[in-house]
């Protein structure tokens, strides 16, 4: 372990922990816990477009497999630890798959775009078209457009019958998302994490210099699947209902806009940039004046014209320009600064 | 005998109509210095990416150190220990130097072995004063200089080089001209220039592509003196 990834491991637990303990003081921690749980959602495509450099529009894809796969794997248990791993395992085999088959396939980026794009609409139209008695798995009836309610939700380990709801649910969400974004920054510094920037930067250079890009974009686009569909396993525990919609393209691209709006290639920003429009959202909700589409457009654009990197990248600067210490001469730090792993 | 690390045969890539490689049977031993010349559109860089494996040759085969690497994916014959630095510099530009050729190293070291490894190439190649540098900032030539850092790094005991010396600085030639004269301890070079003082400076043998075929291979000065070869590449009234 070195001396700065210690530094910044305890940095972040004790923001965390002032977070976890001061935040249920404004917000309920109803709401809290959605917004940690599109935080790691967020975190999730920040990942693999912001440092792998792979543009997914079909993020929600996983995150609605995840939710899916654990509702049908607790209807059929009746614990949640079991379904829980299963909505990490789920989304990461199909995304490995199909990941594969898009980088193998060597395809250009527009392409992949378009293709995570379609199986996010084939994965809709085929669980909306699942209301039929005929389908089930196990015990669980997919119910097409009506979802799957009624499943065992979050219990403590090995006992099924202790529930983890209310408070206690915003406490596990918070560290489990706290337990994501380490997992992130571990993954970053580690010589993987920095191929994958690399290969973020020139895939056809990495690949003369011997690294098999197309096994490590597959990977790390696996790797981003597991994190969505662990956010997804946790909302089917915050809704106790999985429905289509969680599929729907809508979701997909606002998981987009949350990552330009908070600052691609950084972790911080796609997590406060979908908890910030989440919440507005929300509150949005609470008044029929405005549409709420026309708001998160309207960010969109208000963004992309004036702060194209996002928040967390422009109030870095600012705070380098105004308080920052001049940076230390030491190869190490400006190494990290360059290699973008800030925020 | 020396060992032969790179061997072509009949090597042809077709577009289409044009025949960008036609025929090329093409013999390199080990630690040899050999110069590629020839007209634009040759098929100078055409012979480097089916080298390379970034393209896969219409026809013919490719030996590495005798094993038949034809069809191969070019991260396998990187691996075999292939270096490459193509024509537009391809570098990470939103990383640093350092960074760059770190990612080089550690594909054949670990993270130790590969920071001092690093750490030598920046100061062989004396980029100490821009090595935490965002690449993508830097000049022209001190991208080119960090490319041939990143070929360094792996160790290779092939190295291509697409026009290295293209864009750089008479000071930076010089340097560079030193640097290949080192590799060559350890590996054989292959260098496609159309500067004629330069390849004078460095080269013993040269081989002449014309119209994606080879149309000669001999001493420097014989080609040179060759009449058909002053017309096709300096020119009809040569
Ligand atoms: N991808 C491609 N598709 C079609 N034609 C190509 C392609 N790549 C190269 N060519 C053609 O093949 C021929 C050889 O090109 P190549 O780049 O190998 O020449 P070169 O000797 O490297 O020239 P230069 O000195 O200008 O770099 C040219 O006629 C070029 O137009
Ligand atoms: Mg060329």
């Amino acid at each position: 372990m070195t001396q700065s990834w210690q530094k910044e491991l305890i940095q972040t637990l004790i923001v965390a922990l002032m977070l976890m303990y001061l935040l249920p003081f404004a917000i309920n921690t109803f709401t809290l816990s959605i917004l940690l749980i599109y935080g790691m959602l967020g975190l999730s495509l920040g990942l693999i477009w912001g440092f792998g450099g792979i543009l997914c529009f079909g993020q929600a894809a996983f995150f609605g497999l995840g939710a899916y796969a654990y509702a049908i794997a607790a209807v059929n248990i009746g614990e949640s630890t079991i379904p829980l791993l299963f909505a990490i395992l789920v989304p990461a085999m199909f995304a490995m798959l199909l990941g594969a088959m898009m980088f193998y396939g060597r395809l250009a980026d527009v392409y992949l775009g378009v293709i995570t794009l379609v199986v996010t609409l084939i994965l809709f139209k085929f669980i909306n078209s699942t209301a039929g008695p005929a389908y089930v798995i196990g015990k669980a009836r997919l119910g097409g457009y009506n979802g799957i309610p009624g499943f065992q939700t979050l219990n403590v380990p090995g006992s099924p019958d202790d529930y983890i709801w209310g408070d206690a649910f915003y406490y596990v969400c918070f560290v489990a998302l706290v337990v994501v974004y380490l997992l992130v920054t571990w993954l970053l510094r580690s010589s993987f994490g920095r191929v994958a920037m690399g290969i973020r930067e020139n895939d056809q250079r990495m690949s003369l210099m011997g690294y098999d890009t197309r096994a490590r974009k597959t990977i790390l686009f696996a790797i981003g699947a597991a994190i969505a569909g662990f956010a997804g396993g946790l909302f089917a525990n915050w809704a106790e209902i999985v429905t289509p919609g969680l599929f729907s393209l809508g979701q997909s691209a606002e998981i987009i806009i949350w990552c330009i709006v908070g600052g691609l290639g950084t972790r911080l920003g796609p997590i406060l940039g979908a908890a910030g429009l989440a919440y507005l959202k929300f509150l949005l909700g609470q008044q029929s004046l405005i549409d709420n589409t026309l708001i998160t457009g309207l960010i969109l654009v208000l963004f992309v014209l004036f702060l194209p990197k996002g928040i967390v990248p422009a109030v870095a600067n600012l705070w380098a320009a105004s308080f920052g210490r001049r940076p230390k001469n030491s190869r190490r730090n400006v190494r990290r600064a360059r290699g973008g792993l800030n925020g | 005998m020396a060992e032969v690390v790179l061997e072509t045969q009949n090597l042809t890539m077709r577009f289409g109509g044009v025949v960008a490689s036609d025929n090329v049977n093409f013999k390199l031993n080990a630690r040899e210095l050999r110069c590629l010349i020839g007209p634009n559109g040759a098929g100078k860089s055409t012979f480097f990416k089916c080298v390379t494996g970034l393209l896969t040759p219409s026809d013919g085969q490719v030996f590495m150190r005798g094993d038949d690497v034809t069809g191969w994916a070019p991260h396998q014959i990187a691996s075999l220990g292939v270096g490459i630095k193509t024509q537009v510099p391809s570098v990470m530009d939103g990383l640093s130097a350092f960074e760059n050729i770190w990612l080089s190293a550690r594909r054949f070291l670990n993270v130790t072995e590969a920071n001092h490894k690093t750490d030598e190439v920046v100061s062989r190649l004396s980029l100490n004063n821009i090595a935490n540098a965002e690449l993508g900032r830097l000049a022209h030539g001190e991208r080119q200089r960090v490319e041939l850092g990143i070929v360094l790094a792996g160790d290779p005991w092939l190295v291509l080089l697409d026009e290295p010396a293209a864009g750089m600085t008479a000071e930076d030639v010089e340097q560079m001209t030193q640097i290949i004269h080192e590799m060559l301890n350890t590996t054989a070079v292959v260098i496609v220039e159309h500067d004629m003082q330069f390849i004078r400076s460095i080269a013993s043998t040269v081989t002449v592509f014309h119209q994606g075929a080879v149309l000669m291979e001999d001493h420097v000065d014989r080609v040179m003196a060759d009449p058909t070869v002053r017309n096709v590449y300096l020119g009809k009234n040569a």
